[in-house]
């Protein structure tokens, strides 16, 4: 591993050579989700499609290098709907994918817009038969009575290709916007929430759900409080957690109840009176809720900062990170232009050392858990050249700015990184920036 | 950020009606609230409750409004209601404007977000808690049936859709008004029709009859508190609430650039240039331009008493 002129020596890693991929020039990336193994990645798109990447082996000629991710497979996973009783529109946006572990030689992925959840199949095809009796290679057939003898057809390998087709279609079982699904680890079951219910599925049934989770209050009036993210533990199969827009996460045991509307373990931080706004309550809302993998911990987004919690431990955070604390006094214009709902994302490293998430400006930030040290980066064309490797950004938040320090006031807030994934093994991370890819990898000595 | 050019007379209105006596403020009044009313920090939170009333005017209804943003900024608008009210700023405020001479034409579909906070005002009571009711709105149908196969039947309890067609007042209205309408009733019978091309008039429920109890007789009924975004016709006694609102524009935030040109990113529109907008897209529920123009000399006419000049 080498280390830079920067004395920031954080997550091992992303010193970053890396690669670009895949401008996607008219569709923003809306979700990207690694496989179990690494070996593939998946990204989603605001016109409903789904792009997969396959990691290349290394090539014997740069072993420094690991693989490139390249282009594996490429579908339109949802369409844009109408809904004609409510004359609106469904948006084609995909939410969220989530992988199935991998059982056979195909692989599963369930994606999801803001009211169907799909199960795709995605399998190789690289042999096919020939030497058919009843019909020659054209595929024309064959006048039966022309046929003298009998031949046995024969695979013969041919250019790989790469087929998605869909499976099952979980419909109509949302009222409101799917924010989250997540496969449950007995791998028969996943969950789907929306603003206000969370339903539980069976993978190999798609004309019912359980509705397990259920805040919506008999009068509307008094609707206060949505829910903005739910996960499966990743080892118990009974516990899932969802958090609001309140900033708070509730953890479920499925077990005690058909409907968990009441929680096993109410986690919330109190609020710091001194620092209260009315913005408050907008910059606590919970935009992503992920375990580890250890499923010891939990980690949250909420505007400014990630918070890592114990899960035996509700009254409090075990450890804060400030992801942007400079645009605590920028709350009001980002109020304003809309920013203040941003919903950002964040990953856990395989090994749970390090956790990611974005920011404005095409930046994203790091944080070592045991070191405390954290870096920021940039994911644009600009400032990374293929295999360069990334240097650390700094935004200066008092009156001097040093060179190449960046001033909050000239930071770009319509270039967002709100969905990152990091490698479940390796220390690759994908980033996305509005409609561009970008995975970096750290060198390898 | 804050509003452009924010006029000391402004603050000069807080004070006229305390000390002018046109209104007798009571006697709960007192300087401090005033001085609230003439302070930076009310003026920053007045603008923050024009910009949060903007943004919940504005949801885009082709899509479904995004409900976690209209919650959140809905407890906002309720956190400022409340904060108002405790430092008797709220109670000055329609004070202020009861004193002063209504039109007859006014911009209904806005009152639909204080009807409550009228009704509680003119009971001297706190006003009641900014309400999402219209976040229903977008999601009429309650009961999803989910049978058989993949082409489930849908069972709804009712309610008009809002018709992206239908440019202006049912929708802007709907983001208010529709709570009790939508009200999740399962047992309903479908007590609205769908109709697409009308503004949500005819779209009252048993709901709404227990709201209707809570406004003043004479200020609406419950087709002008759902329905449409119109220049009424003259209607009897001055609308605290509607005044009220009205107060809460500060001329000096909005250029009369953007007043005439019509719609400007969200945060630079007032009810003006909504009322512009609407008038651009068509008559459907507009009376007519003209009576837009005249009504909006009526409203500067009323900002003028109000901001004492």
């Amino acid at each position: 591993m080498t280390k830079k002129s920067h004395t920031v020596n954080v997550p091992d890693l992303v010193s970053g050579i890396h690669s670009v991929f895949c401008p996607f020039s008219a569709d923003i990336i809306s979700t990207v989700e690694f496989n179990y193994s690494g070996d593939l990645l998946a990204t989603g798109d605001k016109g409903g499609r789904v792009v997969i990447f396959q990691h290349e082996q290394e090539s014997k000629n740069r072993p420094q290098l690991r693989g490139e991710y390249n282009v594996y497979s490429t579908f339109q996973s949802h369409e844009p709907e109408f809904d004609y009783l409510k004359s609106l529109e469904i948006e084609e946006k995909i939410n969220k994918i989530r992988w199935l572990p991998q059982q056979n030689a195909a692989h599963f992925l369930l994606s999801t817009n803001d009211k169907t959840i799909k199960l795709w199949k995605i399998s190789e095809r690289d042999k096919r038969a020939e030497g058919y009796n009843l019909k020659d290679e054209d595929g024309r057939l064959r006048d039966p009575f022309r046929i003298t003898s009998l031949r046995v057809p024969v695979l013969m390998p041919m250019d790989l290709m790469v087929e998605a087709s869909p499976r099952r279609i979980f419909a109509n079982a949302h009222t409101y916007h799917i924010n989250s699904i997540s496969v449950n680890s007995d791998h028969e079951t996943y969950l789907s929430a929306d603003d206000l219910r969370i339903n539980l599925w069976h993978l190999e049934i798609t004309d019912r759900s359980f509705n397990i989770v259920d805040i919506k209050p008999a009068n509307m009036e008094e609707l206060t409080e949505v829910i903005t993210a739910a996960e499966c533990h990743p080892l118990q199969c009974n516990v899932f957690v969802y958090s609001s827009s309140k900033g708070t996460i509730r953890l479920c045991d499925m077990r005690a109840a058909a409907l968990c509307d009441r929680h096993s373990k109410f986690f919330e931080e109190p609020e710091d009176p001194s620092s209260r706004s009315f913005f408050s309550e907008i910059i606590s809302s919970i935009s992503d809720v992920k375990f580890s993998h250890s499923g010891r911990y939990m980690m949250t987004r909420d505007y400014l900062s990630v918070k890592v919690w114990d899960l035996n431990m509700e009254n409090r955070p075990v450890e804060t990170y400030q992801v942007h604390e400079y645009l605590r006094s920028k709350l009001c214009s980002l109020y304003e232009n809309d920013c203040i709902f941003d919903k950002f994302e964040c990953c856990w490293n395989g090994s749970d050392s390090a956790i990611m998430t974005g920011s404005y400006n095409n930046f994203f930030r790091m944080f070592d858990r045991n070191t405390r040290r954290d870096i920021t980066l940039e994911a644009s064309r600009e400032s990374s050249k293929p295999r360069a490797t990334l240097k650390p950004r700094k935004v200066s938040t008092g009156g001097k700015r040093k060179k190449d320090e960046i001033s909050v006031d000239s930071l770009d807030f319509n270039k967002k990184i709100l969905h990152t994934a990091w490698h479940p093994k390796d220390n690759v991370i994908a980033v996305a920036a509005t409609n561009n890819l970008y995975i970096f990898q750290d060198k390898i000595n | 950020m804050f509003p452009k050019g924010t006029k000391r007379k402004f603050s000069d209105s807080g004070e006229e009606p305390a000390v002018s006596g046109d209104e007798p403020a009571p006697a709960a009044a007192p300087s401090a609230a005033v001085r609230a009313l003439t302070s930076a920090y009310s003026l920053q939170r007045q603008s923050l409750l024009d910009m949060s009333l903007i943004k919940l005017q504005l949801c885009h209804m082709l899509v479904e409004p995004n409900l976690c943003r209209s919650v959140l900024i809905a407890n906002t608008v309720r956190q400022i209601q409340e904060e108002m009210t405790q430092d008797g700023t709220w109670q000055i405020m329609t004070q202020a404007l009861a004193a002063a001479q209504c039109p007859t034409d006014r911009l209904v579909a806005t009152e639909v977000l204080c009807r409550q906070t009228d009704a509680a005002a003119q009971a001297g009571q706190s006003p009641k808690p900014f309400s999402v009711v219209g976040l229903e709105e977008g999601y009429h149908a309650e009961e999803v049936v989910m049978e058989g196969d993949v082409e489930t039947e849908v069972t709804m309890s009712t309610l008009s859709p809002v018709s992206p067609q239908l440019s202006s007042a049912s929708y802007l209205a709907g983001t208010f008004g529709m709570g009790p309408c939508w009200e999740e009733d399962e047992d309903d019978d479908g007590e609205c029709e769908e109709d697409e091309e009308e503004d949500s008039e005819e779209c009252v429920s048993e709901g709404e009859e227990g709201d209707r109890d809570h406004l003043s007789a004479d200020s609406r009924t419950g087709e002008q508190v759902f329905g449409t975004f119109e220049i009424k016709h003259p209607a009897p006694p001055p609308d605290p609430a509607l005044e009220e609102l009205f107060s809460d524009v500060d001329p000096s935030y909005y250029d009369l650039d953007t007043v005439l040109t019509g719609m400007q990113s969200a945060p630079k529109m007032g009810p003006y240039d909504l009322l512009e907008s609407l008038s651009s897209h068509g008559p459907t529920a507009l009376s007519s331009s003209s009576s837009c123009r005249s009504d909006l000399n009526e409203l500067d006419h009323i900002m003028e008493i109000i901001v004492g000049s």
